[in-house]
């Protein structure tokens, strides 16, 4: 099981270190860093990492390293879930997982672990479990605490332990209930030079927001249930309701929670809101290049497409970018050569395009590849694969949430090929 | 008000100052002295010396308080043992308070101290809390008893706590249940013989039931352990797989994959004809797929797993090959294993997409990565025929944008796709050759290099080429040496009036200017092939290539099935067993699949699953090629013949014996007398030293030979006698050929051997030796070999043996390792005996023992196997039995079966029950084996195999 984990900051600095089993000394993580080294970019150091002793397993969250020690065969997506779930409670805590928020709550953040794994064993994963034994910090509560000397730690048996619905802590109480969900849909999509879709497919999730009383027990209905063939279930979803029924029957966590999450790859769903328009091109033996995008509604289903930012990552012979939009602005690092141009609204009338000329290093070669672009965009009030919600109802408690369903459609991984 | 306030105080005096503050009055200060004090610890610093001043803050009612005294003496009791009994008392009190809080916080701690001395004070409290009426108490208890068999496991086993953690399997809360799964787990890994998860029907039910209502990491644990389990028949395996599918839509990806685990393993039990096998594989891709839209580090460990599955089950994916695509700011690592499966999903159906993605990646930026694209382009050319002529455009067009690296590893892969489709493409040689200069990758170079040789009839200015790298001959890699060596050779073989000149040069730089003994051994084998016969030299070296095969990397059936059953743990990753890499590879169990029961017709051949033999423990110890080719030119010293050219003799006198009898033979077509001189040596010994002159020609070592090896397990006994294998061939032991068998004849065992002096020389001295083996066979005599063996001379001779030698457990269990002697060399080799040279005399056990040995014996140790295609009755099975000492107590015909119980008894004195069902007119037999000690069933039941069908 679990035996370490060290957190390690982008400059290499061992900042945590937490020892369920016995003290394994830091030097362990030279190992990492050696990995660290050869792989030039910090997102690709390999995960899963041996030495002759240990093995390290590392997971890369918010400028930050976890890396867990193990010394016995340990499934390692077991590992890696748990790191992220507890990059999840630190998020979850402190508003932000990094550094400067862990240092500020260091107790917190040790009793946390603590209480999140016992000799490796997971022990109180969930949040609404970890609430109750540890309380997040307020400024409010560190004030009331210096004034009365009480503490963070909860003195109860968290009740939900013990249930037979262990994420939901007894005992809750609203003056207001009420009940949110937001389905939010983001498109993976590779498109090639000539515009033509090579892969797509949308990942979308459920997010639900719930502060309702008591007990409250959820059924949740969509108007085109079959549009949901792959699914991942919250552990309170039953799951035979939903093979006989295609209806979510759950008794809810207090608070945010995601619900389910889903993907829907047959083709002919996935609808690709945009099109690009580009001609980026370099010419041999002279150091300029032209670069031209123009981008335009494709199938946005009668809504606006907001928030469009274009990203690419120039070749390395790329000295800089003269550029003129019709919208937005646009920015270029000259030292990571990415070009980021943050677009807005598209107006079907005058569609934004950005056009100029690319200054290249006088001398080298042209260079082989034409960039990807990255594009990021938004649809409110759409979900594109055509996901409805019909109903919610609730049973066993008397008063009458207030509900609501948003819905949001997202680039996710969206790349046009040049 | 934050918490890193405790990081700043770094000056000196640090630790008296918090030592005043923790033994102050004031409750507040003492709770901030505290907290400093954890936040050094967190940071690594040493303040172990507060241990007693803190230990004194732990009788206290803020639990806050005592939690972070806890942490402390987590931390530091180590170090203080005689301290950290002061803390015991506290435990002990804490162990009963009203509150099941604090009563399971003080027994999760009392097990974080790993202090011998203070163990044996916490087993009362443990046990107390291991049947509490809270059931989160009882949980953390669990995870204790794993905790304290960690630091003393007998006193574990002595207070009987074991037990009570597999009581605690049927407890009525479902975490309590996962928690004690995941602890007996932990422990049966140090102790892997142990049944300590006997699971039965009963309790895979409980464990289904936990399952559904336990934590997401609860059910991973209860997956795991689920997989190890064999069902009964295909019935029960398909009711569990519907039971566990469920957790294929849960929302952590471990849960998920281990579920995965579980039905890959079982599925192998279920007919494919049956309807729910065909669900059961379409239910199995979304959830995978959708591993992939996970973090990176899930992505990875998913994929190296997925690549496992595609491997054993194709058509699980076969229709997902887009979500493997190549994302351009996927991490490197997701790219090269994403870039993998791809190309395991390659089919005509879908070549044109595969082969349009690839060529986008070759022109990406990441050198690695494009690299192997422009290989796994030409792994599609040599996987899907259909798709040859286009890769090979491709590859073409990759050539032409003149980048570097991408040229290189184009040329390399082309080679190979000569490999495979002999004169098909050679048009592109000409393309090829432009490219000469830009080489300055070894690979790449000796296979460019590989092609002009191989091609020189076709290539008019290859004598050029080829002599344009002679020029820099000594700064090339050794791998260059080689080729160009080769190459040139093929060259003069091919052209020999041209090329004289060159093919001297290249020998003499081979022989004498070069300090690698590989470069000038090969050297003197093409020297002395050319000189004394040509036509051979022609044959040996422009002899026809096996086509390369068309997934070089696919994993081996049996590790595969190996590794199947270990998704989702570090093997998986690593795709190797974990006898392979894990620490002192203590306890590691070979897992195999279960053996498909429903079918007759078995696809997979399950008994060989556990045989399998990881590359690591290679046992025979093959000399290096090096010396063998070594050890060939001098064999032929013997006979006096007219002067090969030694080390030292000069290049002239080399060259004038090249020139003069060898080419003219090369010339005239017809060899006259040329194959009588009594100087050549054994053709077999030749050819094998030719070997490594074909390029990428696997040198097959030791593992080659072990598969021979297995060959000699089905050999004889009474009064059958199997045919020898060979057990050492000639090219591995300097020209000395080893075959033989085992038998056992009135209560002796022997060692037939045969000894065939291959080589020129005269052998003697012969001697051998036995490693220490599972049941101490040892020879009960020296090995006679009366006269000296001369060439081509072969000798039988039977070795006595015995079984008292030194004992020790061999993997597998049947393996010998023997090491012969002789005057020239030692050489080593493995053998596998079969089982039943061991089965005493005296093996009949009465009616009433076999019966009370039978229900003695534990039910897990039982094992059932299939005997097929064996149409023997009853009668004509028990005679064959009893000649090899298989003794049937009993008969008994139970509807329309006869059911035969048998016992044997081994040397060593273990003894062995069976029963053998005969269902008249069925080919197939059924054998249950039970036996104290599980892991000879197998062996034993090789060896009813064996018996029956000769």
């Amino acid at each position: 099981m679990i035996h370490s984990l060290f957190l390690i900051n982008c400059s290499g600095d061992i900042f945590l270190e937490k020892h369920w089993k016995s003290v394994v000394s830091q030097s362990v993580c030279d190992y990492f860093f050696e990995a660290q080294e050869k792989a030039a970019d910090v997102e690709n150091v390999p995960p899963v990492i041996s030495t002759p002793h240990h093995y390290l397993i590392s997971i890369y969250r918010d400028k930050l390293f976890f890396v867990s020690v193990i010394q016995t065969e340990v499934p390692p997506l077991f590992v890696i879930e748990f790191l992220h779930r507890v990059a999840d409670t630190f998020q979850d805590y402190f508003g932000e997982c990094s550094e400067a928020a862990i240092k500020d709550n260091v107790v917190i953040v040790y009793e946390l672990l603590e209480e999140m794994l016992d000799n490796g064993f997971p022990l109180a994963t969930e949040s609404n479990i970890l609430k109750e034994l540890i309380k997040p910090p307020t400024i409010l509560r560190s004030v009331v605490n210096s004034i009365t000397g009480s503490s963070n730690v909860g003195d109860t048996l968290p009740t939900g332990q013990l249930s037979n619905i262990p994420w939901r802590r007894a005992g809750v109480k609203y003056t207001n209930n009420e009940a949110y969900f937001d389905v939010v849909e983001e498109i993976d999509a590779i498109i090639d030079k000539s515009g033509s879709t090579v892969f797509a497919e949308i990942q979308g999730v459920i997010d639900a927001c719930i502060k309702l009383s008591g007990m409250p027990d959820l059924s949740l209905s969509f108007m085109n249930p079959r549009l949901l063939d792959d699914v991942s279930f919250h552990p309170c979803i039953r799951f035979k309701r939903w093979e006989s029924e295609r209806v979510l029957s759950f008794i809810p966590p207090d608070g945010n929670f995601r619900l389910i999450s889903y993907r829907v790859s047959s083709q002919n769903l996935v609808a690709i809101p945009v099109y690009v328009k580009h001609n980026i091109s370099f010419k041999e033996n002279s150091s300029c290049g032209r670069f031209d995008i123009t981008i335009g509604p494709k199938q946005n289903m009668g809504k606006t497409i907001e928030g469009i930012t274009v990203t690419v990552h120039m070749p390395k012979v790329v000295l800089n970018m003269n550029l003129t939009p019709t919208q937005g602005s646009y920015t270029f690092d000259p030292v990571t050569k990415v070009l980021a141009w943050d677009v807005g609204k598209i107006t079907p009338q005058k569609l934004p395009s950005l056009k100029g000329l690319v200054n290249l290093q006088s001398g080298a070669p042209k260079p082989e590849e034409n960039p990807s672009l990255n594009i990021q965009f938004k649809i409110q009030q759409l979900a594109i694969s055509g996901l409805k919600v019909n109903r919610l109802d609730m049973y066993g408690e008397k008063y009458k949430p207030f509900k609501g369903v948003k819905y949001v459609t997202k680039a996710g991984k969206f790349q046009v090929r040049t | 008000m934050t918490d890193s306030k405790y990081f700043t105080t770094t000056k000196k005096g640090e630790i008296f100052e918090l030592k005043a503050e923790l033994n102050s009055d004031k409750k507040e200060k003492k709770k901030e002295a505290v907290k400093k004090v954890i936040a050094s610890m967190t940071v690594g610093k040493d303040v172990s010396a507060l241990f007693p001043d803190v230990v004194n803050c732990m009788q206290t009612d803020n639990l806050e308080l005592k939690k972070l005294v806890y942490l402390y003496l987590m931390n530091y009791a180590k170090s203080q043992p005689d301290m950290a009994i002061m803390a015991v008392n506290t435990f002990v009190k804490d162990c009963e308070d009203p509150n099941p809080l604090i009563r399971a916080l003080a027994v999760r701690t009392m097990g974080c101290i790993r202090v011998d001395k203070i163990t044996e004070y916490l087993c009362e409290p443990l046990r107390k809390c291991l049947k509490d009426e809270d059931p989160y108490v009882r949980k953390t208890a669990a995870v204790c008893v794993a905790k304290l068999h960690d630091i003393n496991a007998q006193l574990v086993e002595d207070q009987g706590f074991l037990d009570t953690l597999k009581d605690l399997i049927s407890d009525s809360n479902p975490m309590v249940v996962a928690n004690a799964v995941a602890a007996l787990s932990e422990i049966a890994e140090s102790h892997p013989s142990s049944n300590l998860l006997d699971l039965n029907p009963q309790s895979i039910n409980k464990l289904l039931t936990a399952l559904n209502e336990c934590t997401e990491w609860g059910q991973i644990f209860i997956l795991d352990c689920l997989a190890n389990y064999m069902p009964k028949d295909d019935r029960e395996a398909q009711s569990i797989c519907e039971r566990v599918t469920p957790r294929l839509s849960h929302a952590n990806s471990a849960v998920v994959l281990s579920a995965v685990k579980v039905l890959m393993k079982f599925m192998e039990m279920l007919s494919k004809d049956l309807d729910y096998y065909g669900t059961l594989l379409k239910k199995l891709a979304p959830p995978l797929v959708t591993l992939l839209s996970a973090e990176p580090e899930l992505q990875y460990v998913a994929l190296r797993n997925i690549n496992l599955i595609v491997q054993k089950r194709p058509e699980i994916l076969k229709h997902e090959m887009k979500v493997f695509f190549v994302k351009y700011n996927d991490p490197i690592y997701v790219k090269l294993e994403k870039l993998d499966i791809m190309i395991r999903l390659a089919s005509q159906a879908n070549i044109a997409q595969v082969l349009a993605e690839l060529k986008e990646y070759a022109t990406e930026v990441d050198v690695d990565f494009v690299r192997k694209a422009v290989r796994a382009i030409g792994r599609c050319a040599i996987k899907v025929e259909q798709s040859a002529e286009r890769c090979v455009s491709t590859l073409l067009d990759l050539i032409q944008t003149k980048v570097n690296y991408v040229v290189q590893e184009a040329i390399v892969v082309i080679k190979d796709i000569f490999r495979k489709y002999p004169n098909k493409y050679e048009s592109v040689i000409a393309t090829l050759c432009e490219n000469l200069d830009s080489l300055d990758e070894p690979e790449a170079r000796a296979a460019m290099i590989w092609i002009v040789g191989e091609y020189a009839e076709r290539i008019d200015n290859a004598d050029e080429l080829l002599e344009s790298f002679l020029e820099g001959f000594h700064d090339e890699s050794t791998q260059v040496q080689l080729q160009l060596l080769t190459a040139i050779v093929k060259l003069f073989l091919k052209k020999p009036t041209e090329t004289q000149e060159l093919v001297q040069q290249v020998l003499s730089l081979a022989t004498q200017d070069s300090d690698n003994p590989d470069l000038r051994d090969r050297g003197y084998i093409y020297w002395r092939l050319l000189s004394t016969d040509p036509v051979a030299a022609k044959e040996v070296v422009l002899a026809e290539k096996p086509l390369i095969s068309e997934e070089t990397d696919l994993i081996e059936p049996t590790l595969l099935d190996e590794l199947i059953c270990y998704i989702g743990t570090l093997a998986s990753v690593y795709h190797k067993p974990p006898s392979a890499f894990v620490e002192g590879g203590r306890g590691v169990v070979h897992k195999s699949l279960p053996p498909r029961t429903a079918s007759s017709e078995s696809t997979e051949s399950p008994e060989t699953a556990p045989a399998g033999a990881p590359s690591g423990d290679q046992p025979d110890v093959i000399p290096a090629q090096g010396d063998l080719l070594g050890d060939l030119l001098n064999l032929d010293l013997g006979p006096p013949v007219s002067g090969p050219p030694l080390a030292a003799s000069s290049v002239q006198m080399g060259a004038v014996d090249l020139l003069g009898g060898g080419l003219d033979s090369l010339m005239g077509d017809e060899p006259e007398g040329i194959g009588d001189t009594n100087f050549g040596a054994p053709p077999a010994a030749v050819t094998t030293a030719a070997t490594p002159a074909r390029l990428g020609a696997p040198i097959s070592s030791g593992l080659s030979d072990l598969f021979d090896l297995t060959s000699g397990v089905g050999t004889l006994s009474g009064s059958y006698v199997a045919p020898k294998a060979v057990w050492l061939p000639a090219i591995k032991a300097k020209g000395l050929e080893i075959s033989g068998t085992f038998t056992r004849q009135v209560g002796s065992i022997s060692m037939d051997l045969q000894l065939t002096n291959k080589a020129l020389q005269v052998m003697t001295d012969f001697a051998i030796q036995f490693n220490r083996n599972s049941f101490g066979l040892a020879p009960a005599a020296p090995l006679q070999v009366h006269a000296p063996l001369s060439p081509n001379q072969t000798v039988e001779l039977s070795l006595p043996l015995n079984t008292v030698g030194s004992v020790m457990k061999m993997e597998p269990l049947n393996n010998l390792q023997v090491a012969v002697k002789n005057n020239i060399d030692v050489f080593y080799f493995s053998t596998l005996y079969p089982l039943h040279v061991l089965f005493v005399e005296d093996g009949k056990m009465d009616r009433q023992m076999f019966l009370a040995t039978w229900k003695d014996i534990p039910n897990e140790n039982e094992a059932q196997f299939q005997i097929r295609d064996c149409p023997l009755n009853t009668e004509a099975a028990s005679n064959k039995l009893q000649s090899s000492n298989i003794f049937t107590v009993a008969k008994r015909s139970v509807e329309g079966q006869d059911m035969l119980y048998q016992s044997l008894k081994l040397t060593n004195g273990i003894w062995v029950l069976a029963e053998l069902r005969i269902q008249p007119g069925n080919p197939s037999m059924t054998l249950s084996l039970k036996c104290r000690a599980p892991e000879v069933s197998q062996h034993v039941y090789q060896a009813y195999e064996t018996i029956l069908k000769n």
